[in-house]
């Protein structure tokens, strides 16, 4: 993957440390995993702690309902696999047993959308938070890279009540560092700007900062936001964004049918009605491919980035 | 056989009779639910409320209760008929059942009615959930036991299956699984609609200790009940021979009430052939 100055990194890897330290800290934390832990890292929880490890199997109902009930024994439960077994294969599970419960589930999902790679469209799972964004009482969260990982899964055991947190398996530049704020529901404005707002998640919030520098060469002065809660939406920071800037595209490895960039059109057309575009996997299926060659055939680029905060600008120039 | 009185005996009779009267008025002031599974059910759930369970009504969350869970959530009446009758909120309660701002849902949601142990209505969750139940109390060294209701129909269900080698892999000896066997689903007989048989052997080539008993029968419940605990290693599956519709004439072994609730005038015959087994007992 292109990287522009930044060092890359697993997110994978800071899961699987963060929820070690995680463990160590706090006795009540338990993990469960469906045949996935190794590439997942999970497994490395279970070395450092035996007891408060269970390996399921290819079973992800079975593995998110043993969560809820070990949640409902007073556990904070981590079930992690894949985000297509994890968030689909799942999904009313989830939804009774987890959301309608309101149990202390924390859902982290790896392998999120089409980076996945060479393994093509079966894994490559465009949908979850349009999914999880769905169902009452479930947080999602996105990082947009390795420490904000990290920081999602403390983040995630100290709040009451489910969390899913969708990944992805290829390395990311890491664009945040362990020292700067996050808490969930609080979206962050990585660069000022009043021109034009770019809003991404995950990977593509490091695509949102090189189209802000390929703007600013024109003359352009974009606001990148990084939005790693997409629930519940740090809605005051979107909509002084709508207000100030007059445009916003959204750029997410996921679908743009209920993604982020739905969720962020339906907040502004509360408050702000502002063009918007989307970039993102457009209502299609992908492909084998490898990450880089995959993101670039699907759209999701700095440059289409670019080219939807120049449409935007029309747009609202012409009103 | 275990040896229990005649006077106990005679007790779960009468609560159990007591029970299938609150199922019958509950459906019928609703007009809708599912008295058929809740009837089948009623002598185990009696038998576990009213004798066996460690529960407090009046600390319905005491971390050291033993956990009920019932998997086939449609059956939530004689759940609710058991909560109300052990104390957990009143009687009266009862007749809000399906109605709005109850706090007695049409299916069991956690949290909201005190007593109710997981949320269920999608078939074939419940025993995953009841795993991570077993799962706690064994890492907490915890002496608490879980017991799980299962419907037949819910063995058509991929995720039982996946529950079941779960508990065997695990040899969770703490938890016991009642499978209530009234022979009848939504659509039909479960040996029409998806076969089941030969059921026993199916759970025992998952490694669970497996007993057959008669599911209206309080010495063989309860003889079932001892000999899980006794079995060390393994979980106990309690293949529970029932009736859909006990203890109603007209209502047994009827497809139709599964979900459909008693009339006016049904209701009436009902109550009356309860009431006449109450005297007799």
């Amino acid at each position: 993957m292109t990287a522009g100055p930044w060092k890359m990194e697993s997110q994978r890897s800071y899961f699987g440390k963060a929820l070690i330290e995680l463990g160590r800290r706090n006795p009540n934390v338990v993990v469960v995993g469906t045949d996935t832990t190794e590439s997942i890292k999970t497994i490395d929880f279970g070395k450092s702690f035996p007891d408060r490890f269970f390996q399921l199997g290819i079973a992800e109902p079975n593995m998110i309902s043993v969560a809820a009930g070990l949640a409902a024994a007073g556990k904070i439960a981590f079930a992690a696999t894949y985000s297509v077994f994890g968030s689909a294969h799942t999904y009313n599970v989830i939804r009774q047993n987890v959301a309608y419960t309101n149990l202390n589930v924390k859902i982290f999902c790896s392998h999120a959308g089409l980076t996945v790679g060479p393994d093509g469209a079966t894994h490559q799972m465009n949908e979850d938070i349009a999914l999880m964004r769905g169902i009452p009482r479930m947080t999602v969260l996105v990082p947009a890279d390795g420490p904000e990982t990290a920081k999602c899964v403390d983040a995630a055991a100290a709040m009451k009540g489910p969390v899913y947190c969708r990944f992805s398996r290829t390395n990311v530049p890491t664009i945040t560092s362990p020292e700067d704020d996050f808490a969930i529901g609080r979206a962050r404005v990585m660069r000022d700007g009043s021109d034009v707002t770019l809003i991404g998640c995950g990977l593509m919030v490091a695509r949102c900062l090189e189209a802000a520098d390929s703007l600013k060469r024109a003359g352009i002065k974009a606001r990148v936001i990084n939005l790693s809660t997409v629930k519940p939406l740090d809605t005051a920071t979107i909509d002084r964004a709508a207000r100030e800037t007059g445009g916003i595209v959204t750029a997410e490895e996921h679908t743009v049918v209920h993604g982020i960039g739905a969720a962020v059109a339906s907040a502004i057309a509360a408050n702000h009605p502002a063009p918007i575009a989307m970039v993102g996997v457009q209502d299609v299926f992908g492909e084998s491919g490898e990450a880089e060659e995959l993101l670039r055939k699907y759209g999701l680029t700095a440059e289409m980035i670019v080219d939807g905060a120049h449409d935007v600008m029309k747009r609202r120039d012409r009103k | 056989m275990v040896d229990v009185s005649e006077e106990l005996i005679a007790s779960l009779k009468q609560k159990a009779v007591t029970l299938r009267k609150h199922i019958i008025r509950m459906t019928h002031n609703a007009q809708s639910g599912h008295p058929g599974g809740s009837m089948s059910a009623a002598d185990i759930v009696t038998a576990l409320y009213f004798h066996v369970l460690r529960v407090d009504p009046k600390n319905p969350t005491w971390p050291d209760r033993d956990r009920f869970v019932l998997s086939k959530g449609h059956a939530c009446p004689v759940w609710y008929a058991a909560l109300a009758e052990r104390g957990f909120f009143p009687v009266e309660e009862l007749l809000t059942f399906r109605k709005l701002n109850s706090r007695l849902q049409g299916h069991p949601e956690l949290g909201t009615t005190p007593g109710v142990e997981n949320a269920a209505g999608a078939e074939g969750q419940g025993l995953s959930f009841s795993v991570g139940l077993a799962l706690a109390a064994r890492m907490d060294h915890k002496p608490w036991r879980v017991y799980c209701i299962l419907g037949d129909g819910e063995q058509d269900v991929g995720q039982t299956w996946e529950a079941a080698m779960a508990s065997s892999k695990y040899g969770l000896d703490n938890l016991t699984a009642f499978i209530d066997r009234n022979g009848i689903q939504q659509e039909g007989r479960t040996e029409d609609i998806m076969p089941l048989e030969p059921l026993a052997e199916k759970w025992e080539a998952f490694n669970w200790h497996v007993l057959t008993i008669d599911g209206h029968d309080f010495r063989q419940i309860l003889a079932a009940i001892e000999e899980a605990h006794r079995t060390k290693g393994r979980p106990t599956a309690v293949i529970s021979r029932t009736v859909k519709g006990k203890g109603v004439s007209f209502m047994e072994n009827k497809i139709k009430y599964h979900g459909a609730a008693t009339s006016d005038d049904e209701l009436k015959l009902a109550l009356a052939e309860l009431e006449a087994q109450e005297a007799a007992i």
